[in-house]
């Protein structure tokens, strides 16, 4: 899918900043996951973007995010002078695109209704990443014999480069975890400790069904989008 | 009752609704809020087979007619378990109440089960609606939808006091099951409103109590999993993980049920059509027919065969609300205890 009225170089560049902002539990950029419905440059440097997700009452805190992290994409395009994003067919829309314009945070736009910014919230939904991450890139390993206590001993320089590899490392880095050749493999999300002897099977097994959760609610998030918009299917 | 090859499914479904989401019944100034609702679960409709797909306005307000018609004449259903959801702030009759699933359903004995429900945030006056609704329709189980607004608040969780108060008196009350459903919002609105967490708590505090989480946590399914696998008294219901995704993506459906089947259990794993939103002809019909892929990627699941098939489909249930179940439908000793708790302990972690 790609997003219509992109008319300008000044908004290729603006899409390619947003396309740098992921729906942080599906870990995807928006682009690719089709919630940019529109994105446009004036000549005299004004972004504008509309956003749209699978559902009217999708989460407010996650809609949010991906709003606020589209403001901020936009603002740091080389020639955008200011930016305005929206957030259409939402519950809390007016909310979240008035707090974002104000810049006045998570907190702000929901008074009384929030005690806290959204830094927690975004770095659970990191670890899930790299546990799911661990999974898509352990999984090619063992289906050519490595032996799972194998795993262990293992460094990220130790794997052969893939598409999955480079985004597990990315991963690890955001949040602060060792994500360099010679940090291990298997490590624990929140620590940053390589994975006790003796606790890969159950490591694994957990990483196994985090990517499946990722992947079943892509996949009804994708046909949810897709039974809302139908205009996305002909696009793609 | 659903035979294929010459075997005999006795069908309970777990979650299903009689609602009235048409125009009439919206509250003035919350329209779109109730019409947001309503487009929602249509699309939803949409996962499933398009030729089981209706339009809006048959979706809003289905009658009496259709439900018996969809549900026991074409559906196999044997015995249906209203799920209650009230949403009294969008809906001025409710959603779909415990009252309106009742009348409808006294005039069809021995067919129903009627759950009711309550909200922790309704202090004295929920207490006694919850007793008299208990005493009313013979409630053994209540379902709970966490992100219910009620009065300027946006959900809450089961771990609030008011909420372990509440959980007390149904269980005085007789209440044996919890269903819990987790929507999109909850107090506070930076908290992530599907974890499941507060289920682990008050699963170890009431261990009499069972607690089926609706749509198997979803989008949270490996938190899902791994409370489950510690929590005896924490059941899976199906609802959605069938209809959602069976038809729509039928390989992420596999690794689903795959997960759920190592960390859940089959004997804790319960069909749910979640109808109005999909019919559950064609979810009976397909599960019976299903299998994991016999490819590498599926190769370290547990398997299941047609006496896992008869325990999901309505066996388990039935054992959770004291359904009898004609001697034609049971399964060989061997097979397991149907609803069976010890079925979770593959997991332990100090």
């Amino acid at each position: 899918m790609t997003a219509q009225a992109v008319v300008s170089p000044l908004a290729d560049a603006a899409l390619a900043a947003l396309a740098s902002v992921r729906d942080p539990e599906l870990d995807e950029p928006i682009t690719t996951l089709g919630f940019v419905a529109s994105c446009t440059v004036s000549d005299d440097g004004q972004a504008r973007v509309r956003l749209r997700l699978p559902t009217y009452f999708c989460a407010p805190n996650f809609a949010f995010l991906m709003v606020a992290d589209a403001y901020d994409a936009l603002t740091g395009t080389p020639g955008v002078r200011c930016a305005e994003v929206v957030l259409e067919d939402h519950f809390a829309g007016e909310a979240i695109n008035a707090g974002v314009a104000a810049q006045a945070g998570f907190v702000g736009s929901f008074r009384g209704e929030a005690v806290a910014e959204l830094d927690e919230l975004r770095a659970a939904f990191l670890r899930k990443a790299v546990l799911a991450g661990t999974d898509l890139v352990c999984r090619p390993l063992l289906a050519d014999g490595t032996a799972q206590e194998e795993l262990r001993e293992m460094t990220l320089g130790d794997v052969p480069s893939s598409a999955e590899l480079t985004r597990l490392r990315r991963r690890r880095a955001e949040l602060g975890l060792p994500a360099g050749d010679d940090a291990p493999l298997l490590i624990d999300p929140v620590t940053g400790e390589r994975v006790a002897a003796g606790a890969v099977p159950l490591h694994l097994r957990r990483a196994r069904v985090t990517q499946t959760g990722i992947e079943a609610n892509t996949s009804i998030c994708s046909g949810m989008l897709a039974r809302r918009y139908p205009e996305i299917r002909r696009n793609e | 009752m659903y035979e294929k090859n010459g075997e005999k499914y006795f069908i309970v479904d777990t979650h299903l609704h009689y609602w009235n989401a048409a125009p009439d019944n919206w509250v003035p100034g919350q329209e779109q809020y109730a019409k947001g609702w309503i487009e929602c679960f249509h699309a939803y409709q949409g996962l499933g087979p398009k030729e089981t797909h209706w339009s809006i306005e048959h979706f809003e307000k289905y009658s009496e007619d259709d439900l018996m018609k969809d549900v026991f004449e074409d559906g196999y259903v044997d015995v249906a378990i209203f799920q209650p959801t009230y949403l009294k702030e969008w809906y001025k009759e409710g959603f779909n109440t415990t009252e309106r699933n009742a009348l409808m359903g006294e005039k069809h004995p021995g067919k129903f089960v009627y759950n009711t429900r309550f909200d922790p945030r309704d202090g004295d006056v929920g207490i006694e609606e919850l007793k008299r609704n208990v005493e009313r329709f013979g409630s053994k189980g209540v379902k709970l939808y966490t992100a219910e607004w009620n009065a300027g608040s946006r959900g809450y969780k089961l771990t609030d006091p008011a909420a372990y108060r509440y959980m007390e008196v149904a269980q005085s009350l007789g209440i044996k099951n919890i269903h819990v459903h987790k929507g999109p919002t909850i107090w506070p609105l930076d908290k992530d409103a599907f974890d499941v967490s507060d289920v682990d708590h008050v699963a170890t505090d009431f261990p009499e109590l069972n607690f089926i989480v609706e749509h198997v946590g979803l989008p949270r399914i490996e938190d899902f999993c791994f409370m489950a696998t510690q929590e005896p008294n924490v059941y899976a219901g199906l609802a959605v993980a069938i209809g959602g995704l069976m038809h729509a993506r039928p390989r992420f459906f596999a690794k689903v049920m795959g997960e759920l089947l190592f960390w859940v259990g089959e004997d804790k794993m319960m069909f749910g059509s979640d109808y109005a939103i999909w019919e559950p002809k064609w979810q009976v019909e397909g599960f019976v027919d299903w299998q994991l892929p016999d490819t590498e990627e599926f190769s370290d699941y547990p398997r299941v065969n047609t006496a896992s098939k008869k325990k999901m489909l309505g066996l388990n249930a039935a054992r959770l609300y004291d359904i009898e179940v004609p001697a034609e439908f049971l399964i060989p000793a061997q097979a397991g205890i149907p609803g069976d708790r010890e079925d979770a302990q593959l997991v332990t972690e100090s």
